[in-house]
């Protein structure tokens, strides 16, 4: 649904629009005033079914992809594990690994905060790899692997990304950086 | 194309700390806004929803009445002046300065008769909030929205104080733009309690 309140432009349009909506209800109620509560009631429905159709700027632009590169004679690697991942094999010219696992959820689940049994999950998982990992370090991330990646890279600038993953995750990985990412 | 590369190969470390992932902060924040008022004003059209339909209260209680048609031209008042602000903002987005300072000093004057007309309004109406359900609803619904008109107000008139000292140009207005929506959105908000509470 499209932000009424956006901009000045679309909030005055926005006014618009309710000006209209106020002259169809307050003539409705002069012929009788449950006509008019029933205008009213159309002209909402109506309203926000206005601004569901309205595009939302920027919604259908891809995310923009990010950048990111360690100090020289580092090589800092990114692993994404999916949940239930037992192991990971990273290179030996690894000096730093973050091994983030999404606490993946399902929609029900992230709206209604049930997320406590997804994350605990993650974080058997993250543990069991990092631990198997020289200078590992292993965290959860958000429940979309895009997102995860994403917050990852902002703390931990990364040479490369590793990916424990079915190809959605792959892709889905790949679509938001601009550094090498393979499967692991 | 090779400078950019070079760029990227001088960059060390992550990128720059962000806010979120999921959404930026002057989205959350409007949102956040939007919320608030809702639950606001929400809260007391429950109460009249509660007062009107559920109790039944006749509306207006007999023996009073209400000033539909000095409200009507206070209605009036409002929205142009929702048009002049919206003028001003076109204004400035094309560089002229004078039309922004009329545009903005317009809109305060017409909010300042708009509230003082209210402020009249509450003085000749009759009753007061210990005059029944009816009454006391009456005022909160005005009343609030009356609060609503006077944080605009304030921030018209820094505005319009900012822009005679020429503190906008045609890239420089995101505090224009900010104080527009919130005078927009007050507005809106008139013409709903306007029509529940005189209209229907």
């Amino acid at each position: 649904m499209r932000n009424p309140l956006r901009s000045e432009e679309e909030a005055f349009r926005f006014l618009i629009a309710s000006v209209v909506a106020a002259l169809v209800i307050a003539g409705a109620a002069y012929v009788n005033t449950w006509l008019g509560v029933a205008a009213a009631v159309v002209a909402v429905a109506g309203v926000l079914w206005w601004l569901k159709q309205e595009p939302v700027p920027g919604a259908a632009d891809p995310p923009p992809k990010l950048e990111s590169s360690s100090p020289p004679g580092q090589h800092r690697v990114l692993v994404i594990a999916a949940p239930g991942t037992e192991s990971v094999r990273v290179g030996i010219g690894a000096t730093e690994v973050v091994v983030v696992v999404p606490a993946l959820a399902s929609k029900l689940e992230a709206v209604t905060g049930a997320v406590d049994d997804r994350r605990a999950e993650a974080e058997r998982t993250a543990a069991m790899i990092a631990a198997g990992i020289p200078n590992a370090r292993g965290e959860v991330g958000a429940d979309d692997p895009g997102l995860a990646v994403d917050d990852a890279l902002r703390v931990f600038g990364a040479d490369e990304i590793l990916v424990a993953g079915d190809d959605e995750f792959l892709e889905r990985v790949r679509s938001r950086v601009t550094i090498p990412v393979s499967r692991a | 194309m090779a400078a950019a590369h070079a760029e990227h190969l001088e960059h060390h470390g992550p990128p720059a700390p962000h806010y979120s992932s999921r959404v930026t902060p002057a989205v959350l924040g409007m949102f956040l806004f939007i919320a608030s008022e809702i639950m606001l004003f929400g809260s007391f059209f429950t109460a009249y929803f509660f007062v009107r339909v559920v109790n039944g209260t006749p509306w207006p209680t007999p023996p009073y009445h209400l000033p539909v048609y000095v409200a009507f031209i206070n209605t009036c008042i409002l929205v142009t002046s929702s048009f002049s602000m919206h003028w001003g903002l076109q204004s400035i987005k094309r560089g002229n300065v004078w039309g922004l300072r009329a545009g903005l000093l317009l809109t305060f004057l017409m909010g300042l008769t708009f509230l003082i007309t209210q402020a009249i309004e509450y003085s000749r109406i009759g009753f007061n909030t210990s005059n029944g359900a009816f009454a006391t609803i009456f005022f909160c619904l005005t009343g609030l929205h009356g609060v609503h008109v006077f944080v605009g107000l304030s921030i018209l008139g820094f505005m319009t104080i900012r822009a005679f000292r020429g503190h906008f140009s045609a890239e420089e207005h995101h505090g224009v733009e900010i104080g527009g929506i919130y005078w927009h959105f007050v507005d809106v908000m008139w013409i709903v309690v306007y029509l529940t509470v005189y209209i229907l």
